[in-house]
């Protein structure tokens, strides 16, 4: 027991020794988070946009000055004709334009049907089709105003909810992934590279040759990493808390305590790949590219998972990720409790007992 | 009787077809500094792994420090020192905290650890080092380090794999003079080199081709028995009829 005390000591040396580690292991967090959360919004806000007025009547102006309102767009007004068009949209910083035909109120009144034309970048579909909704939204909204409901016979009004996220909040989604995604890379890399380096520098033999029993290496190696990883994800926890107004609805012991089962299926892993091979390259290289890759694709966080083919859907069931973002998403965004992720929590741990069994079994192999 | 640290019979290593050492058989006294010489690919890092307890041998019979290779090498990891080829010593810890830290895995205890770290920092002359990453030490310091380590735990024997390589001649001086102190001191030494005059430094020597042992004795009497004026002569004349081409 005191000799696992030393060993472990001796790890945490070498991790607070070495800045790359350190630069991994809180900067990563702290770079995904403020990335994630800030640049990589799918959320559309302060938009530029053109409106061309070419009917200068009321009913326009009424229309222009409710898009005004609205947070979403910033207006540029401007007659334009077609080839204009063509050319604001090259220079790239407008993302839609607006057209109001000459005489788009004496149709309106007239005979009660007139045209606008909305022209979107659908280069980026996304925002393009987000700007589609909320400028249609305004114009039916405008329409409602001016015939009041008792002229028509029939109405529907759809009234819609974002459950889970009344203010739709971009980050929130992400929340999750990331989480997911730092603990893989802190676990699953720096586990192996830990266990390779020793290897590359000779160290593995003479620890091998002393009466430390080769399975406490891989504990004692363990060990300190899932101690980071437990503080990495609080970090993770209080940047999405304070910075990303993201709050946790469920129980945090709930979640603390599957994270530690997903931070162990991660180290399991690790410590497999560092089994496989004998250089720092090739750890991270693998793990880099079995781990990283596998969970941005396969969890659904960037990617939704039900519009992939049935195979790839298939194929998402082995990442370990992907359980563990249901997971979180059910504890910490809907505030579930273990009754419902229970299936999710077996399959993880299934799926750890089967990597570390793996894992010691290579271990003791390479050994004789 | 002189007591015998290391008995060895017709151990023999095969991995699939190939017979990487092929029925060795020698013993060593207690307080000996024996060499192992052989080329690169002759065998003799096979043969020392299965004496440490890394790998069990194939055939055979062998007992380090009274206990058997197969059954016991939890005891044997426990009376042996090594010292790779590969310098061993973890580069971003100091000085003090790579001795506390191989100290503390052997299971010495800590006024031990505290009383034999200060004896070898005032022996190595390293007092104003101390606080010092290894990685900082001229390659000279960082192996007589390395060997101070490995004898750290006062093991019956030490095995030594190419300790010596890279080392300018100065310091391989003192290297030996270290080898020979601790010999004195009751502590076995194993050792396999490439400098043949090194070899001579060895009460005894063996030389390995082809995984097996085709000279024993001490380097004079092999001397006279290859009417060989060094053992440079000695090795080339049996390293000759090798048929494994060196890796």
């Amino acid at each position: 027991m005191k000799q696992l005390l030393v060993f472990i000591r001796k790890e945490f040396y070498h991790v607070f020794r070495d800045r790359r580690t350190l630069l991994i292991m809180f900067g990563l967090p702290i770079a995904q988070i403020l990335l994630f959360g800030f640049a990589l919004t799918s959320e559309v806000k302060n938009v530029k946009i053109i409106i061309a007025d070419n009917a200068k009547d009321v009913n326009a102006q009424q229309i222009i000055n409710k898009i005004k309102a609205s947070a979403y767009f910033i207006v540029e007004e401007a007659t334009l004709n077609y080839n204009d068009i063509e050319k604001a949209f090259k220079k790239g910083d407008i993302k839609c334009v607006v057209i109001f035909p000459a005489n788009f109120g004496n149709d309106l009144l007239g005979i009660g049907k007139a045209q606008i034309q909305i022209i979107a970048d659908g280069s980026d579909p996304n925002t393009a089709k987000t700007l589609i909704n909320f400028l249609t939204a305004i114009i039916t909204d405008y329409q409602r105003q001016i015939s009041p409901v008792a002229d028509l016979p029939y109405t529907i009004i759809a009234e819609t909810r974002m459950l889970y996220n009344e203010e739709s909040n971009g980050s929130l989604n992400f929340i999750p992934g990331v989480l997911a995604l730092v603990l893989m890379i802190v676990c699953t890399a720096l586990t192996s590279v830990a266990v390779v380096r020793e290897k590359e520098l000779g160290t593995m033999e003479i620890l091998l040759v002393s009466p430390f029993k080769p399975v406490m290496v891989l504990i004692a190696k363990a060990i300190p990493y899932l101690i980071l990883s437990l503080c990495n994800f609080i970090l993770i926890l209080l940047l999405s808390v304070f910075v990303l107004n993201v709050p946790v609805q469920g129980s945090i012991l709930l979640l603390f305590l599957e994270s530690m089962l997903f931070i162990l299926a991660c180290l399991s892993f690790g410590l497999l790949i560092s089994n496989t091979t004998n250089s720092q390259q090739t750890a991270l290289l693998l793990s880099m590219m079995g781990m990283m890759l596998p969970t941005l694709i396969f969890t659904g966080f960037i990617f939704p998972l039900e519009n992939m083919p049935w195979i790839f859907q298939i194929i998402s069931n082995i990442i370990p990720a992907r359980w563990y973002y249901l997971i979180v998403k059910s504890i910490m965004l809907k505030g579930l409790g273990f009754q419902y992720v229970w299936k999710e929590t077996l399959v993880l741990v299934a799926m750890t007992v089967i990597l570390l069994s793996i894992a010691l079994k290579n271990f003791k192999k390479r050994l004789s | 009787m002189e007591e015998k640290v290391i008995i060895c019979k017709d151990l023999t290593k095969q991995f699939g077809d190939f017979t990487a050492v092929d029925k060795i058989s020698f013993d060593v006294n207690k307080g000996e500094i024996f060499g192992f010489l052989g080329a690169n690919g002759a065998g003799k890092t096979t043969a020392m792994r299965m004496l440490c307890g890394l790998s069990f041998p194939t055939s055979g019979e062998a007992t380090v420090a009274g206990f058997n290779v197969y059954k016991q090498q939890e005891k044997i990891k426990r009376n042996i020192g090594y010292m790779s080829q590969k310098f061993s010593l973890y580069e971003n810890l100091s000085i003090v905290e790579n001795i506390r830290f191989f100290g503390g895995v052997y299971g010495v205890p800590e006024k031990e650890i505290k009383k034999r770290t200060d004896d070898i920092i005032r022996k190595l002359g390293l007092q104003n080092e101390t606080k010092k990453m290894v990685g900082d030490l001229p390659l000279g310091w960082k192996q007589k380090l390395a060997f101070s380590v490995a004898i750290f735990h006062q093991p019956k024997i030490v095995f030594l794999d190419e300790p010596t390589g890279g080392v300018d001649p100065v310091t391989r001086r003192q290297f030996w003079d270290m080898i020979y102190e601790a010999s004195a001191s009751g502590i076995t030494i194993f050792v396999t080199t490439h400098y043949m005059d090194e070899a001579e430094y060895c009460n005894r020597i063996t030389v390995m081709v082809d995984g097996k042992i085709e000279a024993l004795d001490s380097p004079k009497n092999l001397k006279e028995q290859f009417s060989a004026d060094t053992i440079d002569e000695v090795f080339y004349q049996l390293a000759r009829g090798a048929k494994r081409s060196a890796d």
